[in-house]
């Protein structure tokens, strides 16, 4: 069982590497070189706030673009080449298709989040000439923005396993969007009263909190990030995600793909 | 010649013609804009609705808007200009986006504070903005020097600046002149000094290349106005003695008055005028001073020698 989803998983590694996903690398050094040099040109004093930033920023916004298109692809790509009736045909059950593809896109993310850190790390190494002790927080932050990508490969692949990939693309894109916004909803539902209250409360329970996993501006500062919010993050991100990949599960098993 | 072979030509050359005449287009529209009589607007003002844009990026959109500050007030000071009306906002944006953004609040301060043209003249605002960065980091001592400078420097108020150097001297590293400096504001300390040892306090402090190069040019300034008043009152004092001015420094030794022929901080002798007075040989390469300078001189803007 546990050979098919690893199968699964790896040709999806090896099609999304077959697709030139791991090219946005090529833009990312570009931007990590052109930042590191141009910015002490023209500002001040923040040549390491900005190598980290942008770095860490790019490396979340690019691996969540490619979460989103590929994780839309995943299932309509396997349909439209009717490749998925000969993977069906074999003794693979629709849910271990499912969970295969979602690891093989996890991995990806996970090799090109390994690749960016690297010239993040690199970029503020020839910026700042030396580390500092606190800079092993950004090692927090890159983990948390693997944790988003689980979220978001997960609902991607919830929404391209009923709608077509334009729509999965925009619900995905909406969700990671409301998802960033969690914390202004939580305001606003404390603010409100009677049912918006309670529709706002269970909006905010409902959307994956993408706020609590963005620690970029505080790691940029040296600010430790508390061990139980790492963990309490990890939990959350693994409960969501296994509850967005059970909903895809669900929907796939049930769907008619004569 | 292959059709195919026509085409790639024909594609490359229109390619390389295009690309060339859309540079020279957009240098046309760029003069156009520059000679034209654009106001310049802040088009989103609200650090609210920014930091929500941000989508919780807030460090990169700081970054981005406090380089647009540094931008801004670059390009003002520049051009001499006597207003500075972005410059607030852009820093009141940069900081609520990132309040963690020290280098905004010590430099931002210090471009508002000055009046113009070397700053926006808004002293009032710098305050604001260094009590904003104190609220936020209160464990920084750099802040607290900051406020303080500003309030002797800009203000004359003493009282404020001795309260801001003794609060920053409170906090755990903070550099031992911020002790002395309360106690100089509060007995209303001699300003040269004073002044002296706040640039040796900000060179020492820094590691900023730039800001180490600024006290260094601050600090030459001063001495050449130390200099200059000193070897005046040397020729004063001569006078009286003597009935007459002296017509070289020479004669000053000779009077037992000066030592040694006095050089200035770049190693060039001073010049003694018909009248007594003294001034320098090259007063463009010594930004900032007030006084040994030609009468009607105009300064050029101001540019950092580098530190010794």
């Amino acid at each position: 069982m546990n050979s098919r989803i690893t199968s699964i998983a790896s040709n999806t590694f090896r099609e999304a590497i077959r697709d030139r996903v791991l090219y946005n690398l090529i833009a990312f050094a570009v931007l990590m070189c052109g930042s590191a040099i141009l910015v002490g040109q023209v500002s001040v004093g923040i040549e390491r706030l900005v190598v980290i930033n942008l770095g860490l920023t790019a490396v979340s916004l690019f691996g969540t673009v490619i979460a989103i298109f590929i994780g839309i692809g995943l299932v309509s790509k396997e349909i439209d080449k009717r490749t998925l009736y000969t993977v069906l045909s074999r003794p693979v059950q629709r849910w271990q298709f499912i969970v295969g593809k979602f690891f093989g896109l996890v991995g990806t993310l996970v090799v090109n989040t390994f690749f960016m850190a690297i010239g993040v790390f690199a970029a503020l190494l020839w910026v700042s000439k030396h580390f500092q002790a606190a800079d092993g927080w950004l090692f927090v932050a890159v983990y948390f923005i693997v944790l988003q990508f689980l979220i978001i490969t997960a609902l991607a692949l919830l929404f391209s396993s009923f709608s077509s990939p334009l729509l999965s693309a925009v619900f995905a894109f909406s969700l990671f969007i409301i998802g960033c916004f969690a914390d202004d909803l939580r305001g606003f539902a404390g603010g409100a009263q009677g049912i918006v209250h309670w529709l706002a409360t269970s909006v905010f329970y409902l959307v994956p909190n993408f706020s609590s996993l963005n620690v970029i501006s505080s790691v940029a500062h040296g600010q430790p990030v508390a061990s139980a919010i790492v963990l309490a993050n990890t939990m959350y991100a693994l409960v969501y995600s296994a509850m967005a990949l059970c909903g895809a599960v669900l929907i796939f098993e049930r769907r008619n793909l004569k | 010649m292959k059709p195919s072979r026509a085409v790639t030509l024909t594609a490359s050359a229109i390619l390389i013609i295009c690309l060339l005449s859309s540079a020279a287009m957009l240098r046309v529209l760029d003069h156009m804009r520059h000679t034209g009589t654009q106001q310049e607007v802040l088009y989103l003002s609200s650090p609210r609705i920014l930091k929500r844009l941000s989508l919780g990026y807030t460090g990169l959109l700081a970054d981005i808007y406090w380089t647009r500050a540094v931008q801004y007030f670059g390009a003002r000071h520049y051009a001499k200009a006597n207003t500075y009306e972005l410059l607030a906002p852009l820093l009141q944006i940069t900081t609520e986006l990132d309040p963690h953004l020290t280098v905004a609040y010590e430099f931002g301060a210090n471009f508002l504070a000055p009046k113009p043209p070397d700053g926006a003249g808004m002293p009032q605002a710098a305050i604001q903005l260094a009590n904003y960065g104190i609220r936020n980091n209160p464990q920084d001592w750099h802040l607290y020097y900051n406020l303080g400078f500003i309030y002797y420097m800009e203000l004359q108020d003493y009282a404020h600046a001795s309260e801001a150097f003794a609060k920053g001297a409170d906090v755990p590293g903070a550099h031992p002149f911020l002790r002395i400096m309360a106690a100089e504001m509060a007995q209303h300390g001699g300003e040269l000094r004073m002044a002296q040892m706040m640039w040796i306090t900000a060179y020492q402090s820094s590691g900023d290349e730039d800001v180490r190069a600024n006290a260094v040019t601050h600090l030459r300034a001063l001495q050449v106005d130390e200099d200059v008043t000193n070897l005046e009152g040397m020729v004063s004092l001569y006078r009286q003695h003597t009935g007459r001015l002296p017509s070289n420094f020479s004669d000053l030794q000779t009077a037992g008055l000066l030592k040694e022929i006095p050089v200035d901080p770049l190693g060039q002798t001073y010049k003694l005028m018909p009248d007594g007075g003294v001034q320098v040989r090259d007063p463009d390469n010594l930004p900032f001073i007030t006084k040994g300078v030609p009468p009607g001189y105009t300064p050029p803007p101001p540019k950092f020698l580098p530190s010794d």
